[in-house]
């Protein structure tokens, strides 16, 4: 299997000015990621590190101040080699929906709220297909019983449905025109944990059925650990790690990776869990060096001026930290 | 609705009540303590809302019958759990006298607050009983200083005078972590989430409660500033003798934080006891269902068994027997009509026909309010 979409070295700024006043958010700096076909791929960080501009970015759905100032987004579509900078419009509304797909947080928004359920899955279909308005219930119809999803949903208005099957609506809505690159974006996030594995089952299901890439955005490591095969770690618009969901669990390298999995409570102990100290850095003027330096329990004091390389610690294990490396350096000179 | 079979046996039973006007007549206890007794006490509270479709109305229990003693010898943190849609933000606003109760009485330090007068929820309820919400950014005006709102809160309550309220402040601050020096004249959108989240709740402690109703105050955060908030709570109910009622959706952090812990399900609570009891060992279906849900780093294989959810929101409110008939895999045919009852089973309350009372002690301690 081969990539499907990937990015070199890729900086997406915010770039402001106002009153004269400059100000550059640094929310994507120079990231390189490439994600198989067919694969869950998880994105996680805490708001503010990055990860949603990413996905605008990764989605080619961005406007100003968001600019990416360097490196690319490429996508690979049916053995061609697509820079997403260089279509055309013509080109992106084509590819919407129909191979790369964009399922939103808080289906709440998504929805019209005075149309009926049908009706809004008739809209989409009809801009994408030349359909009738029977022959796109009937596909409807048939997709929702696939995804076992209840019929009398379609008769509904979005407020009469419950939280949980107002977002499987909208997976649906997202993926029935069967894309091969499906981007969530926190689709679990307002619901609570029997409504969420009901969602995270039926976005296993879609992947599954139709072997599509997701690549999966959310801080909940919870979430992750159940549906991706691999999960990137973002901290203040940096890659900081990026290995197989077991590794990361197992056995996590970067401190920031180490402070997050370890600080998740669990129903196993009470005991008393510690919190990462500090809080995430302001990316209009990231800390030098290694940006995790000023809550990082191990800095020295190289962290503090030069920034770290993402290098393979393992195989397929990348991270970016001074430490792991001279620790690595250490063990294979002895 | 067929609301009659409802033997709510949580607490156990009081020594016979007197109704609202009667104990409204009786002294003001000391507010200073209530050394021992009950913190709070909720009987048979309810909230009605009323759905209109068209020329119907369709009546719609939130908070159905819920029973809470809270002991004031000892603090604690009651954590309430249950999904969206379930109750707990209602039953969070008529504790904190926000929303008034349908049915039920609401007893605070042994006095019900019901009909209570106006001014003195202004005086004395709101002193004991402070709130703590969601979005702390939504708490707080984006136009106003934050530490406006903690010297407006001591001068309201009349807690300092205007030269000792800086230092008042700057302790109360430190309880949370914070200096006033570090947020005095800041804005909300200066601050971090953690950070604003900890200035809400030292403005709750500015009154010296007894008692903290916090409405899912970590959801809005980020998991490294999530354990902060919880470990906090841990703190101000070990070394500052404040009562938590701490409502979540997450299991998790209501695990690690609550000593006991109410599970509801569309306005009822059915099961209710020590935390580590019920998520250890829960025996209701629907608990059981919750903990099997949580999306564990370990319990991924769990996962592969299929679960129902519910289509339309109301409709399990408007179940005329349990409300989780329609998606329990124990389901028995008495479910689907009859109400089940609370009863005590492995010390702990549960509501659902698969247990009986087992007429063990629950170790819910006995309330013994001290009237007439």
């Amino acid at each position: 299997m081969g990539t499907i979409i990937e990015t070199n070295n890729l900086r997406a700024y915010y770039i402001t000015n106002a009153y004269g006043v400059e100000r550059t958010v640094k929310a994507v700096d120079d990231i390189t990621l490439r994600i198989q076909e067919g694969e869950v791929y998880g994105i996680a960080g805490e708001s503010g590190c990055g990860k949603s501009t990413l996905l605008r970015v990764l989605l080619n759905a961005y406007d100003p101040p968001l600019t990416v100032v360097g490196g690319e987004v490429v996508y690979h579509l049916d053995g061609e080699r697509v820079n997403a900078a260089e279509m055309t419009d013509e080109q992106q509304r084509d590819l919407r929906w129909r191979t790369i797909s964009y399922i939103p947080q808080g289906s709440m928004h998504v929805l019209n709220p005075v149309r009926r359920i049908r009706d809004s899955f008739h809209d989409f279909i009809s801009a994408h297909r030349d359909v009738t308005k029977s022959e796109s219930f009937a596909l409807t119809a048939n997709y929702l019983r696939d995804l076992g999803l209840p019929e009398k949903v379609m008769a509904s208005y979005p407020h009469q449905l419950s939280g949980g099957m107002r977002q499987r609506v909208t997976i649906a809505l997202a993926t029935i025109l069967w894309p091969k690159l499906i981007f969530a974006d926190e689709p679990t996030t307002a619901l609570d944990v029997v409504v969420q594995r009901g969602v995270i089952q039926m976005l296993k299901d879609v992947q599954q059925n139709e072997g599509s890439t997701l690549v999966l955005i959310t801080h909940d490591i919870g979430v992750h650990a159940n549906l991706a095969d691999r999960i990137a770690i973002l901290y203040a618009g940096k890659l900081v790690e990026e290995a197989a969901t077991q590794t990361i669990l197992e056995n996590p390298r970067h401190p920031y990776t180490r402070f997050l999995i370890e600080s998740l409570p669990s129903l196993d102990s009470r005991e008393e869990r510690l919190s990462i100290p500090g809080r995430p850095p302001a990316l209009d003027r990231p800390p030098s060096g290694c940006r995790f330096h000023e809550r990082c329990p191990l800095a020295k004091d190289i962290c503090k001026t030069i920034e770290p390389a993402l290098i393979e610690i393992a195989p397929k294990h990348f991270t970016a930290c001074h430490v792991v490396e001279e620790e690595l350096s250490h063990a294979s000179a002895v | 609705m067929p609301q009659q079979s409802d033997g709510l046996k949580t607490p156990p039973p009081a020594p016979p009540r007197q109704n609202g006007e009667g104990s409204q007549r009786l002294p003001p206890p000391d507010s200073s303590g209530g050394a021992r007794g009950v913190l709070l006490q909720i009987e048979n509270l309810s909230k009605v809302f009323h759905i209109r479709q068209g020329f119907s109305s369709q009546e719609f229990h939130a908070v159905d019958k819920a029973s809470i003693v809270i002991d004031s010898d000892k603090p604690e943190i009651f954590a309430v759990v249950g999904e969206s849609g379930s109750g707990k933000t209602t039953l969070a606003k008529m504790v904190l006298g926000m929303e008034a109760a349908s049915e039920g009485i609401l007893r605070y330090k042994n006095r019900v607050i019901n009909d209570i007068s106006s001014k003195e929820m202004k005086t004395w309820f709101y002193r004991e009983v402070q709130p703590v919400f969601q979005d702390p950014f939504a708490a707080f005006s984006p136009l106003k200083r934050i530490d406006g709102y903690l010297f407006e809160t001591a001068a309201n309550y009349k807690m300092a005078d205007k030269k000792e309220a800086p230092r008042y402040i700057n302790e109360v601050l430190s309880e949370v972590g914070l200096t006033l020096a570090e947020i005095a004249g800041r804005y909300p959108n200066e601050l971090s989430g953690g950070q604003a989240q900890r200035v809400a709740i030292a403005r709750a402690l500015i009154t010296k409660p007894s008692l903290i109703v916090a409405d899912e105050p970590v959801s809005m955060l980020d998991a490294s500033l999530r354990m902060s908030i919880v470990n906090m709570f841990r703190n101000l109910k070990d070394h500052s003798e404040v009562s938590v009622i701490y409502i979540t959706h997450d299991l998790a952090t209501a695990f690690y934080a609550g000593d006991r812990i109410a599970v509801m399900l569309r306005g009822w609570i059915v099961e209710m006891g020590p935390t580590e009891q019920v998520l250890g060992n829960p025996l209701h279906p629907y608990t059981q269902n919750l903990k099997n849900s949580i999306p564990s780093i370990r319990t991924s294989d769990a996962w592969n068994e299929k679960i129902d959810l519910a289509v339309i929101e109301t409709d399990e409110y408007t179940r005329t027997g349990c409300k989780f008939a329609g998606r329990c895999p124990a389901v028995m045919d008495i479910c689907h009509d009859n109400i089940p009852p609370s009863v005590q089973h492995q010390g702990r309350s549960v509501k659902c026909f698969l247990y009986e009372d087992d007429g063990a002690p629950t170790s819910q301690k006995v309330a013994t309010p001290a009237l007439g």
